[in-house]
């Protein structure tokens, strides 16, 4: 296949938006190869044996034994499946990474976050933005497990605000080395790492610089007592203090004041992967709950039958199909647009980088979708097991503490709800996404008369796809008029961007699930696919409701008098049914498979 | 020494047992397949020699295509070689037969089955191998040490255990004890991603007679309902009376 052929094939970050994206383009979790099969089944396998096996150890805040596990999952291979085959990884793609980053999230948080935290934010800065010396002699011993990683970003009083950090790093008389004095907060891993990622300022220069810096006590760096958190307990989170830690020069990553670059782009890969590491944790608390909900006898009939405990179970299910979807669309994507870099000749370094960049909007989208619907489902599990849930001895309880920490780090919700917004509007003006035509047709939509012919919705999803055609048009008119509005200063509106974000997200993630729903019905049968399709709809039908709120909760904050007339009834128009879903008898429909099947199945 | 370890592709334990064509085939539908547990435990041992003693291992397969997964599992563990006769596993008796064609071809000096695979439980493979390959058998096999051409094996037995000296060729039926649990082996990413290289020979099957066939399959009686006694003779009298069992 020509580098052409894929690009044009390959819709680009945040074009989603504005292009129709046929099913058969989408990856889907059900077209992984038969290795990649294997791959994640080795992961499920030692996450079963090593992690959640040993539950009871993580939520006991053993961090030593967090450590040891990482070390297996080193052995295994599981600490070097992004890193180059020339380092000492396995050189796999970008949906092989997330499918491991999936699988591994399962058991505990406390786990997924130290092997996120090493494999990603720890690792990925030097195979990114390494120099060859730097690659080849820290890298293997990441990849193996033999050294692990931490990454050293925020600080007391630089949290969301990264760039505006007090350490410091000074040059030394001879130019040999660099002085770095300061204090890191929230540091994951630090309580047994042996390298960190440390971003510190040189002189009073713009931006941060990153270095790669030994953990040696004997160079002024200490560490504060373990943090005391609502969950993942042995996830070892500590502040590290830095006295004049001498780093030398070669031990700087990248370029003077490419700091803030690297940490951006590195967490624009940590956003998707934690995404991906929300999945299993899902499937885990649906199996756990459904189990439950089928074995615990209340009124003399197991709980599942009751209908307020079905739609529990629907929801739970439906969000967890609904992140594999979006998530493994835009993995896929990434990898693609990776080739294509490799194929026109750019490094695989900087193919790689340029790779996540480009869909930089879709990792924040799948952040904040993902993380939130971890959530939702832990609370939902909680929920099922009643009184139980609330015990520190069933799963529920650290599930629910844990997830909350999704929310959180990666860049807060918040600060990613504003980035997706903000990144598109910012790419529609540098001519990359052409949102300004479509949005003008919609303006002009809006002044015509709508058509009354009844469409003809007899084909799957014929209508859940016109309807996501329409929900793009409700975010256009929204952002559009908005930025016209107010021009640069929209992102001081910071209400006004959550709303359009939160419509953003909910198109993302409905027309990824259809899309999949729709390639797997093609090509094993709608009668398959009855359950997804049911879920599909079941999210469209939520994601109205949220686009419908969102929707107009924006346009009457900007817009008055006649503007703001026409766009709520293009907002009515635009988020419309012609044929209701029954979303009692959706719900049902899937909570009896899952209740069938104890457990998800559809992954 | 050149091992061959016989795999079965059996459904996974927690699956759930369904039946098609009116009670006469097992119905896969949504069925996940594992290597049959008995003969992982061969195959982790075989790998114990392939380490320790430098043995040559291979496994062998009777069954369609769709089983290539679980036997590329086994590559990814660490066989050197597969092959797979592309034939449906009929019973106990075609299977052996398959079998036996491979190890005279293959010139294997030990060849490593399960007792018994999990899915029909016939336990029949391993001992017709034998002895339509005129080899020395051990079945329900704990141990298995081999120093040149001689064997030592340890064997189940009603309430205890048998220690058995023999000599290769040998042919074993093989279940937990010759590893345990705690060794098998999750394939690693490296392991995996070899196994594509490796090779796995398909080959036809030879003419062979099936033995047996399936009439029909039932699935245990559901459980009745549970009768709460409060005291002791009350659940005699119901033991002695009602359920007629004492």
């Amino acid at each position: 296949m020509s580098t052409e052929t894929i690009d044009k094939e390959i819709l680009r970050g945040g074009q989603f938006l504005v292009k129709e994206t046929k099913c058969d383009d989408v990856f889907t979790l059900e077209d992984l190869s038969e290795e990649q099969k294997m791959m994640r089944d080795s992961t499920k396998e030692f996450v079963d044996r090593e992690i959640w096996a040993h539950w009871e150890r993580f939520e006991g805040k053993d961090y030593a034994f967090t450590a040891e596990t990482m070390r297996k999952a080193g052995e295994l291979g599981l600490l070097g499946i992004a890193v180059p085959e020339e380092y000492g990884g396995m050189g796999m793609g970008f949906v092989s990474t997330m499918l491991v980053c999936d699988y591994i999230s399962g058991a505990t948080g406390s786990f997924s976050t130290s092997f996120g935290a090493h494999t990603g934010i720890g690792t990925m800065p030097i195979t990114l933005y390494g120099n060859e010396e730097q690659k080849k002699k820290y890298v293997p011993k990441l990849a193996s497990g033999e050294w692990l990683g931490s990454y050293c970003l925020t600080e007391p009083g630089a949290g969301s605000d990264a760039n505006s950090g007090k350490t410091k790093a000074v040059l030394s008389d001879d130019g040999k080395y660099y002085s770095i004095t300061g204090q890191k907060m929230w540091i994951s891993n630090a309580g047994f790492c042996n390298l960190l990622i440390v971003f510190a300022r040189i002189e009073d220069d713009k931006n941060i610089t990153g270095f790669i810096v030994e953990n040696d006590p004997d160079n002024g760096i200490t560490m504060g007592d373990e943090e005391k958190k609502l969950g993942i307990h042995s996830s070892s989170t500590r502040q590290v203090f830095f006295n004049e830690t001498k780093v030398p020069v070669e031990d700087m990553l990248s370029e003077r004041g490419n700091g803030f670059k690297i940490a951006m782009n590195a967490l624009n890969v940590g956003r998707i992967k934690l995404a991906a590491a929300c999945l299993d944790a899902q499937r885990r608390v649906i199996n756990e709950a459904v189990n439950y909900a089928n074995e615990r006898i209340q009124f003399k009939t197991p709980i599942i039958n009751f209908g307020a405990i079905k739609a529990k179970i629907a929801e739970m299910a439906t969000n967890t199909y609904v992140g594999e979807s979006g998530s493994y669309r835009a993995a896929k994507n990434i990898e693609d647009r990776i080739a294509i870099r490799v194929a026109e000749g750019n490094s695989h370094q900087e193919a790689e980088l340029k790779g996540v960049e480009e869909y930089a909007i879709e990792c924040s989208i799948l952040k904040v979708a993902v993380s939130e619907h971890v959530q939702f489902t832990s609370d939902e599990g909680l929920q099922i097991y009643g009184g139980m849930g609330y015990s520190a001895e069933a799963p529920m309880e650290s599930a629910w503490r844990d997830s909350r920490i999704g929310r959180i780090y990666e860049g807060t919700n918040e600060i990613n709800r504003m980035l997706a917004v903000g990144m598109l509007v910012k790419k529609a003006m540098k001519g990359h996404v052409d949102l300004l035509g479509p949005a003008t047709a919609v303006g002009e939509e809006l002044m015509g008369i709508p058509s009354f012919d009844a469409p003809d919705f007899s084909e799957l999803f014929a209508e859940e796809k016109d309807l996501v055609a329409r929900l793009k048009k409700v975010f256009l008119m929204v952002a559009g008029s908005a930025v016209q509005k107010f021009g640069p200063e929209l992102e001081k509106h910071q209400q006004l961007m959550m709303a359009a974000s939160n419509i953003l997200i909910e198109v993302y993630m409905a027309e990824s699930t259809i899309l999949r729903t729709e390639k797997n019905a093609k090509r094993f049968g709608e009668e398959s696919q009855a359950t997804q399709i049911a879920m599909a709809k079941l999210n469209l039908y939520n994601a109205v409701d949220v686009i419908l709120k969102n929707g107009k909760e924006a346009i009457v904050s900007f817009a008055e008098g006649d503007e703001q007339r026409i766009m709520l009834m293009g907002l009515k128009r635009f988020t419309k049914y012609t044929n209701n879903p029954n979303v009692v008898a959706l719900r049902t429909q899937i909570a009896d498979k899952v209740a069938a099947d104890n457990g998800y199945t559809f992954d | 020494m050149k091992i061959l370890v016989c795999i079965s592709n059996v459904p996974d334990t927690t699956s759930k047992i369904n039946f098609t064509d009116g009670d006469t085939k097992f119905d896969t539908n949504g069925v996940q397949f594992v290597i049959n547990p008995n003969d992982e435990f061969g195959l982790t041992r075989a790998m114990w020699f392939k380490e320790k003693q430098g043995a040559t291992v291979h496994v062998a397969n009777v069954g369609g295509p769709t089983t290539e997964p679980t036997i590329r599992k086994a590559l990814a563990i660490g066989a050197d070689e597969a092959i797979r006769v592309n034939a449906e596993p009929t019973d106990g008796f075609f299977v052996a037969q398959q079998l036996a064609e491979v190890v005279k071809n293959g010139g294997y000096d030990l060849v490593i089955a399960g007792r018994e695979s999990i899915d029909y439980n016939g336990g029949m493979v391993p001992g017709i191998l034998a002895t339509l390959l005129d080899m020395n058998f051990v079945n329900t096999c704990i141990s298995l040490e081999v120093d040149g051409n001689n064997a030592t094996a340890m064997r189940e037995i009603d309430g205890g255990k048998e220690k058995i000296s023999t000599s290769l060729p040998l042919v074993i039926g093989g279940q937990k004890g010759l590893v345990e649990e705690s060794d098998l082996r999750i394939p690693n990413m490296r392991g995996i991603m070899m196994a594509r290289k490796k090779a796995l020979n398909v080959i036809e099957p030879v003419d062979a007679a099936k033995a047996t066939q399936d009439a029909k399959f039932e699935k245990p009686a559901a459980k009745g309902a549970v009768k709460l006694v409060d005291n002791v003779d009350d659940l005699i009298n119901l033991l002695h009376n009602e359920a007629k069992a004492i």
